[in-house]
């Protein structure tokens, strides 16, 4: 098994600084993976629970780098969710903050390090792994399906190369953490950074806090990465105004910007001297496909920019040949060494080896201008991003009808979710279930009550004829 | 209505809760008071009082309590 960081190149530098004063070197990160990962001793899988902080970067690091394949989790994700999760994997261990120990009383403790334990879950049966997965990553961290996408250790080290590459990394970089690591976004921020010796600032804190931004400015960050509700905070934050001499860069990714702020952080970005870079991806390509370069930012406002070095877009029509007019819209396709393995729906699929070889069927609609920059125009699958989270929305349909078997029907546009149900009684509750299954901010969800859930001859919802409901 | 009516109101509306769990809330005690729940917050406060709050005082908001603090300040002069 190759190690995807050589942390000891690096051993001087800073690798780890959070906000409660917790300092790690390259060697000491490197110490500490060692002493984590002696303790399991062999390859098996080990579910995360995630966090920023720097328990939770151990364990990532000490796992992917030792052979020892994480499945990746937020550590908010729901109970019920969570175990079905487990039920369906039978990891070997949990790596979780100790604050959340009492969840699993049942289970035995191993090791322990920087408030995270190590628990053995004491499942009788595991799954055979295939050699090259190195990583396991939730679909939809939300909804808790137990699809996972089958990571392997050559996606996760071609992808963070690409990446040091195309935004220029080096070890002066000192990220800040604005995402979560079950997120592939989050996780190519530190995977990138670990290449070139840089200093992750680790912090669960949010941009609407204080305390964030005293961390921000005491520890000098240098970049941060958010998804386009982030650009949305930040807007309203009045960040333009704010002092951040430190910060050189930008990134945003996790769905489409909106033109207006795409155009006001390049316009900002331009007279700050700072850079701002749009980027494109999924979990299913490791995490990024294409970025914009940051010199491109204002010009191709609303482009999500070319691919990555080592990777290849074409437009595919309906027909299935390529497209190669201008400004013509078809399914965006993606070759490269970041395309993953596949999907895991159940324990037995860990075993298998690579389904995709190399290409990616995106699900995203998109064109190319006549210089070649990538714009998407729609989805051919029915999901939303909310807050950067994709959520699928037939899953959310099959949720909600599991629980109270009505006739449902989910629609909406990224950032709000609408649920269609015929019963009016039974409207807020359906409103709450979906809340609370999904952790995510109730103000993203609207229950509207119809009529009739409009089908066609064969019983297949019209999908279509709930968008005038929300469309403005 | 009063402006603590108003006040209070703008936090029942935002997070769906009562006006007396409203009282003493703070920043992360209910999953809707998140960094998007602030948002919405932010957003709404300036619309109830007809205000543009400063970056500082957006972040510095995080209880109930201090919020009344913030908006009670010259710049935007709410009385409670």
């Amino acid at each position: 098994m190759n190690k995807i960081w050589e942390l000891g190149r690096y051993e001087k530098n800073i690798a780890l600084v959070d906000e409660f004063g917790n300092e790690l070197s390259y060697a000491d990160l490197e110490n500490e993976n060692k002493k984590l990962s002696d303790v399991i001793g062999h390859r098996c899988l080990v579910f995360s629970l995630c966090r920023n902080e720097v328990g939770s970067v151990i364990g990532y690091s000490s796992f992917v780098n030792n052979g020892i394949v994480p499945i990746m989790v937020n550590s908010h994700l729901e109970e019920i969710l969570l175990t079905t999760l487990l039920e369906a994997y039978k990891p070997e261990f949990l790596w979780l903050p100790k604050d959340q120990r009492n969840q699993f009383s049942n289970m035995s403790e191993k090791y322990e390090a920087y408030d995270y334990v190590l628990l053995e879950t004491g499942f009788k049966k595991s799954y055979p792994l295939y050699d090259e997965l190195g990583l396991l990553i939730t679909t939809s961290g939300s909804t808790g399906s137990p699809k996972l996408v089958r990571q392997s250790y050559t996606n996760i080290l071609d992808n963070a190369k690409s990446i040091a590459e195309y935004l220029k990394l080096d070890s002066t970089e000192r990220p800040i953490t604005t995402l979560p690591m079950n997120y592939v976004y989050g996780l190519s921020i530190i995977n990138s950074h670990f290449l070139v010796g840089a200093t992750l600032l680790l912090t669960d804190k949010g941009l609407m806090q204080k305390e964030f931004w005293n961390f921000f400015k005491d520890q000098e960050a240098t970049s941060f990465g958010g998804v386009p509700y982030t650009y949305e905070m930040l807007d309203k934050l009045r960040f333009y105004r704010m002092k951040l001499p430190s910060l050189r860069t930008m990134t945003q990714a996790g769905g489409k910007i909106t033109p207006e702020l795409h155009e006001k952080f390049a316009a900002y970005a331009k007279e700050q001297g700072k850079n701002f870079v749009v980027m494109y991806g999924a979990s299913e390509a490791t995490s990024r496909m294409g970025y914009l370069p940051p010199e491109k930012a204002v010009e191709k406002k609303g482009s999500m920019g070319i691919p990555i070095p080592g990777g290849k877009f074409k437009i595919v029509g309906a027909d299935g040949n390529e497209i190669t007019e201008p400004l013509t819209t078809g399914e965006l396709v993606y070759e490269g060494k970041n395309v993953t393995l596949g999907y895991a729906e159940c324990g037995e699929d860990l075993v298998k080896g690579d389904e995709r070889n190399g290409i990616l069927e995106t699900g995203d609609m998109a064109q190319f201008d006549s210089d070649g920059y990538y714009y998407i125009v729609g989805r051919k699958k029915r999901f939303l991003k909310i807050y950067g989270n994709r959520v699928n929305l037939d899953e959310i349909d099959r949720l909600i009808k599991g629980a109270y078997s009505i006739e449902v029907a989910s629609g909406g546009t990224d950032d709000h979710l609408y649920l269609f149900v015929t019963d009016e009684e039974i409207a807020d509750e359906v409103r709450n279930f979906v809340i609370n299954k999904t952790k995510l901010n109730p103000a993203a969800f609207k229950c509207i009550v119809i009529d009739e859930i409009p089908k066609n001859d064969a019983g297949k919802t019209l999908y279509k004829e709930l968008e005038k409901y929300y469309e403005q | 209505m009063t402006n603590l009516e108003k006040y209070t109101n703008v936090f029942v509306e935002t997070f769906e809760i009562t006006a007396e769990e409203a009282q003493g809330l703070k920043y992360q005690d209910i999953d809707a008071w998140d960094s998007v729940g602030h948002m919405g917050l932010i957003s709404a406060l300036e619309e109830a009082f007809d205000i543009m709050m400063d970056t500082d005082d957006i972040i510095d908001l995080n209880s109930f309590e201090k919020g009344k603090e913030i908006l009670s300040k010259s710049e935007y002069g709410v009385e409670f």
